[in-house]
């Protein structure tokens, strides 16, 4: 079998063992089941869609806990090992140290996949059937939010591999996963705000895209409660999304550029670390 | 030529401007077993790393098998390398079995000799309960099983017999021959001197970095010049008069019946014939050859650490 999916299998099993697995499925779902319900009682008056709703609230719950769950997953994946001392024992192995990112990386997003799934998914099912006007375009809305939240997720799980290679203690990279967590998803938007209000007329609509666009949070954003129709219209933000005139596939691979990229520089460093 | 099995050629390792190890070479021959002795912080642990590939020397070069182990060809080097850490970790969540699976299948070896392999190191009652429930021998066997795995042609082992009671200890030694008589060249580096003197092939001693020595014991203790202690059991009356005839020796106590003296290791034989030719008057006689403990602080001394 692959060295890399032997140590994908292995992070996944120690998910499942560790009661993570449980914990983060559980979490989703309960957060998400009562978004659905209770998010359900205004939708019935306007005859929306009850799954669109749950598309829009589902997404701004994203926005806050995957982050959160990604970065909390992956922030002592590396430091954690070499301080627990089985980093040691691994690299030890006939294995390459790209194998071993990759296997960790390929694991936990896994584990992240399967709750994010079975979470939303209930709550989806459950919007799909306790109410009327759930079309495939409805359905569709749905499954893209949910394969993006993974797509976010996966991208703070590569922040905090990052941020787990290049520091030496356990405890630093905790901090550090909070700080970019803080900033991604509640400083950085207000920041923006902060900026129009002062400078708005200086600065220009170029400018401003690419600062939404670098921000994985807000690119989720963008590309989720903008890229359908019905979606925008619920979520209030179709006035925002004819401003912001960014094709879904740009949105797209801005989103899975922010899982790639600190990844690879994460397996960089981690090349050259001594342990 | 015959290459060494593994090679240090001038290896310097520093940290952060700190030397942890300094124009090390030493060879280990195929099949031998060679002990490494050092205080903490002596390089010991440097010198398994760069074994291991995990870091690269500053200076100089390190060979396993003839291949840079931090090189493109690393990984062909570990395939034949059992590595014991010193303090051995595990997933904590997983059993016994599972962690060794694991590693078996990283190493592509025979997974269904798992078993067995952790009833050779007395494992096998807790094959099937979780790590995170062993105690700190049973951890180090589970380390040595996995250092086991595929008949490794080469065994580091670092403090291997740290923490073990003196029973786990004997079975560890006993496990050692078992390898070295398969033919598994062993480098372990400990503390436990007295313990290592009549199982390793050769010994080096490292002092801040530097190889202070490297040979048999043997070569050590000429090398040395540390004296040989000779006792001698007398019939009674006559230690005086034999300790007068024995010329050559530094007599250090006579008393009615013993007498003790102190030579050189060139001497020592010389003396013996001696002794023997005193026929009946010598009841006893006993041999205190320098001990591993006395030739690492000699040459602990020599490297200036007090």
């Amino acid at each position: 079998m692959n060295t890399t999916l032997i140590i994908a299998g292995q992070e996944i099993r120690d998910g499942f063992r560790n009661r993570w697995i449980i914990a983060l499925t559980l979490v989703l779902a309960g957060f998400a089941l009562s978004l659905t319900l209770l998010g359900s009682a205004p939708g019935g008056s306007v005859g929306a869609s009850p799954l669109l709703v749950t598309v829009v609230s589902l997404s701004s719950l994203t926005i806050f806990l995957l982050p959160l769950i990604g970065l909390m997953l992956s922030y002592d994946a590396v430091v954690g090992e070499v301080e627990r001392g089985t980093m040691l024992l691994l690299l030890s192995y006939p294995v390459a140290r790209w194998q071993v990112m990759a296997g960790k990386f390929l694991g936990h997003m896994a584990i992240l996949a399967f709750a994010t799934i079975i979470g939303y998914g209930t709550a989806g099912c459950v919007a799909a059937f306790s109410g009327e006007g759930v079309d495939s375009k409805a359905w569709m809305a749905f499954v893209t939010m949910t394969g993006s939240s993974i797509i976010l997720g996966s991208a703070f799980l590569a922040i905090g591999y990052l941020i787990s290679t290049c520091v030496r203690e356990r405890a630093t990279a905790g901090g550090i996963a909070i700080g970019v967590w803080l900033f991604f998803v509640l400083i950085y938007d207000m920041a923006l705000l902060g900026l129009l209000v002062a400078q708005g007329e200086a600065i220009g609509g170029g400018v401003f895209h690419a600062l939404l666009l670098a921000n994985p949070a807000d690119a989720y954003r963008l590309f989720n409660l903008g890229g359908f129709e019905n979606v925008a219209m619920l979520s209030g933000t179709i006035g925002m999304m004819a401003d912001v005139k960014l094709p879904a596939w740009a949105l797209g691979s801005v989103q899975i550029s922010w899982v790639i990229v600190p990844l690879v520089i994460a397996g960089l460093l981690f090349k050259n670390k001594e342990i | 030529m015959t290459m060494a099995t593994l090679q240090f050629e001038g290896a310097g390792k520093t940290y952060d401007g700190k030397t942890a190890l300094d124009d090390v070479t030493l060879d280990v021959d195929e099949g031998s077993v060679v002990a490494l002795v050092g205080h903490n912080g002596a390089g010991k642990t440097t010198m398994m790393k760069l074994l291991l590939g995990l870091i690269r020397p500053n200076s100089g070069q390190v060979k396993v098998l003839g291949i840079d182990p931090a090189g493109p060809d690393g990984a062909d080097a570990k395939r034949s390398l059992g590595f014991l850490p010193e303090t051995v970790a595990f997933q904590q969540a997983m059993t016994g079995l599972e962690v060794l699976n694991f590693y078996a299948r990283l190493k592509h070896a025979d997974l269904s000799r798992n078993p067995e392999l952790l009833e050779r190191v007395g494992l096998a009652d807790a094959a099937k309960r979780r790590v995170k429930t062993y105690s700190k021998g049973m951890r180090q066997r589970l380390g040595l099983a996995q250092a086991l795995l595929g008949s490794p042609k080469v065994m580091l082992l670092d403090e291997p017999t740290s923490g073990l009671d003196p029973a786990l200890r004997r079975e560890f030694y006993d496990n050692l021959s078992t390898l070295k008589q398969d033919g598994t060249t062993i480098l372990l580096s400990s503390h436990a001197l007295t313990e290592l003197e009549s199982r390793i092939d050769k010994v080096a001693i490292m002092s801040n970095g530097k190889l202070m020595a490297s040979g048999t014991l043997n070569e050590l203790r000429s090398e040395a010049q540390i004296p040989v202690r000779i006792r001698l059991h007398t019939q009674d009356g006559v230690a005086s008069e034999i300790a007068n005839r024995l010329g050559g020796a530094d007599i250090s106590r006579v008393n009615g019946r013993i007498i003790e003296f102190a030579c050189s290791q060139e001497d020592k034989m010389i003396l013996v014939r001696q002794v023997s030719e005193l026929g009946v008057a010598i009841e006893d006689m006993e041999i205190e050859l320098p001990t591993l403990d006395q030739l690492y602080s000699h040459y602990r001394s020599e490297g200036g650490v007090q």
